[in-house]
């Protein structure tokens, strides 16, 4: 039983889902991922190893440790609360991309080589573009083609690496990779793209919001996450990480900060938690490996929570934009305690998850005596807290009175976001259980005195910022506007730029052309004007006349060959 | 719909915001205080200075929204902008 890949159970699944309906069909989504946590949890253990054989090359579907088990419970954990907060959703489409999206996810962080995790980096792409498509708007085709191609593109560059490693070395094998050599950075490169580095990362602010009020709860869990866990197998300890991932965390903030579609603000909000983790992994002690994987645990349930109740507003008032929202605490008052919940981990309040886990990033920061660094986190950390923390249910739940008035979220919702709530807090306040699943051995406890003072003091006086500047005027509104990314180049500068190269290639082809063909002309004309053109010969042009003087000319150069020169 | 607009909410009542307000606002002294009741340990000079976290918290996310504001002259556009 050991050897059966949990990614099969959803794989399965995925076939039973479309040849069934109604209630069976509602009952097979909710049980896969118990069975397959079950599975997991009972019959695989660590040190498991299964390989096939294909075209004499060994790859390997299974390789277990701790640091794919926790990556597998966490998906599987995912998973059940998207499906039950998707549950109302009846479309055949994304019941089934989702269950090959999570068997996906489950197959890379078993898989034991580069040409395994290949595949399912590319089933991950190909399923999880099906939650933006579904939203069915011109718009949302336009951004899942966008979306699909970065996803692709990664994949490209991962099998490039994978090819040229073989070729290097003989071996395929998925393990520590490290930054030498072409192959590695190829890998790296790849693996950049799905954790949205930076200049890399508009795949995510840009399809995220576009898909549908389900689609990205489960987008938000598993693709990112994926990407961190192949980071922190390849790439644990290499430094230019730990930069990266301080960029990540700290230049989103400024773009939640302005953005106004809150979905997006989520997005930006979820490549500055990303950055936590891939400073972490860039650290690379056992303390820092920890707490980027601890916080990509916690990261998944509070960001899925908070998507989930911007999901329900969605849902509810058919818009998320934080200039016309307000007020909806008034109808939907569970959905804004949930929210509140999800912004209290996110911020890392002490007894919420964000606050055990992002510290070890932290700490380990301290320890290895990044002390610039740690500053910048420390202004990530309070900017988050002021984005995501206040901003999302502020201008969504409170602010001004909007007038609307929407249902309170439907019951399978409510208990969606109730169960990850309730993980939230669970985490928080014991931390013991997510500690032992860590893959690394290190002493770490979150709850002293000094930690939890500095945090609170930390956070409340962001909060006190927030209320100061918006009572002085200065917070910026919320507005109905675009703000220019990166995204800006591939979609305005350099279409403009070929359009432009385009016409300025149309341009010269007709000067050109007009300058070659004036002189053409003249020349004809001229010729036209000159006496050999009366000449007999130029005069008309039967092919029959031409054939015979050519067989003449022949004949008298055989004749002159013969007699003359004979 | 009538029925629902009548009812007052918890913040309908302007008091009751000033309650919150105060609330916090006491709770920030507070925290202010116990710093320098609490001996914190520090590793970093900068821990050092009183009620560090306090004041980095504040000036961070002055920094972060005038930064954000100023940022929005040059990156907004309208919201079809790409659409055109």
């Amino acid at each position: 039983m050991s050897e059966l890949p949990p990614f099969l159970l959803y794989f399965i699944a995925a076939f039973l889902v479309p040849a069934s309906r109604g209630r069976v069909r509602k009952i097979i989504l909710l049980v896969t991922p118990i069975v397959a946590a079950l599975h997991i949890w009972l019959n695989i253990d660590t040190g498991v190893l299964s390989t096939y054989s294909v075209l004499n090359i060994e790859l390997t579907f299974m390789r277990t440790d701790k640091l794919s088990l926790i990556f597998a419970y966490l998906f599987c954990l995912a998973s059940f609360i998207a499906t039950i907060f998707a549950l109302q959703v009846n479309d055949t489409k994304q019941e089934t991309a989702g269950l090959v999206y999570v068997g996906s996810a489950l197959g890379a962080v078993f898989a034991g080589d580069l040409i395994t995790l290949f595949i399912f980096w590319e089933l991950l792409a190909i399923s999880s573009v099906v939650f933006i498509w579904a939203r069915g708007t011109e718009r949302a085709i336009d951004t899942g083609m966008r979306y699909l191609i970065f996803q692709v593109l990664s994949g490209v560059f991962l099998l490039a690496g994978a090819l040229v490693q073989y070729q290097a070395t003989g071996s395929l094998a998925f393990d520590h990779i490290g930054l030498e050599g072409i192959a590695s950075w190829l890998i790296f490169i790849a693996f950049g793209i799905k954790s949205a580095f930076p200049f890399l990362h508009n795949w995510l602010t840009d399809g995220y919001p576009e898909a549908t009020a389900t689609g990205t709860v489960f987008l938000s869990a598993f693709t990112t996450k994926v990407a961190v866990y192949a980071l922190a197998r390849g790439f644990a300890g290499e430094e230019i990480l730990v930069y990266i991932g301080i960029t990540m965390a700290c230049f989103p903030i400024f773009y939640a900060v302005i953005e106004n579609d809150l979905r997006k603000v989520l997005a930006y909000s979820l490549i500055n938690q990303v950055g936590f983790m891939v400073t972490g992994i860039g650290i690379g002690t056992a303390l820092a490996l920890n707490g980027a994987v601890a916080h990509a645990f916690s990261d998944v349930i509070f960001k899925g929570l908070l998507f989930m109740t911007m999901g329900v507003v969605l849902h509810r008032v058919g818009h998320i934009n934080g200039s016309s929202l307000g007020g909806l605490y008034k109808s939907m008052p569970k959905t804004t305690a949930f929210c509140i919940i999800g912004a209290l981990s996110i911020s890392a309040f002490p007894l919420f998850s964000g606050f055990v886990s992002k510290s070890m990033v932290m700490a380990a920061l301290v320890q290895e005596d990044y002390s610039y660094l740690w500053l910048f986190m420390l202004f990530a950390s309070a900017g988050v807290f002021h984005h995501a923390g206040i901003k999302i249910p502020y201008f969504a739940f409170f602010a001004h009175d909007s007038g609307l008035r929407p249902k309170e979220a439907p019951i399978n919702m409510l208990i969606a976001m109730g169960l990850a709530a309730t993980l939230c807090i669970f985490i928080g306040t014991q931390p013991q259980y997510l500690y032992s699943l860590l893959p690394w051995e290190a002493d770490y406890w979150p709850y002293d005195v000094t930690h939890v003072l500095t945090q609170l003091q930390l956070l409340f006086f962001s909060a006190l910022a927030f209320v100061w500047l918006n009572k002085r005027g200065i917070y910026p509104p919320e507005l109905r506007s675009t703000n220019l990314d990166v995204e800006w180049i591939y979609r305005k500068f350099l279409p403009a730029g070929i359009h432009r190269g385009l016409i300025f290639f149309r341009n010269a082809k007709e000067s050109t052309m007009t300058a070659a063909i004036a002189p053409m002309y003249s020349i004809r004309y001229s010729f036209s004007q000159s006496t050999i053109a009366k000449y007999h010969l130029s005069e008309s042009w039967p092919t029959g006349s031409m054939v015979l003087w050519i067989s003449i000319i022949l004949v008298a150069y055989l004749l002159l060959d013969i007699f003359v020169y004979g | 719909m009538t029925e629902t607009t009548q009812k007052k909410h918890l913040f309908d009542n302007p008091r009751n915001v000033e309650r919150l307000l105060k609330g916090f606002y006491v709770i920030c002294i507070i925290l202010i205080i116990a710093d320098f009741i609490i001996h914190r340990h520090t590793t970093m000079g900068w821990e050092k200075i009183p009620a560090f976290y306090a004041f980095y918290g504040f000036i961070a996310c002055v920094v972060l929204v005038v930064v954000a504001k100023i940022m929005r002259k040059v990156v907004m556009r309208k919201e079809n902008y790409y659409d055109e």
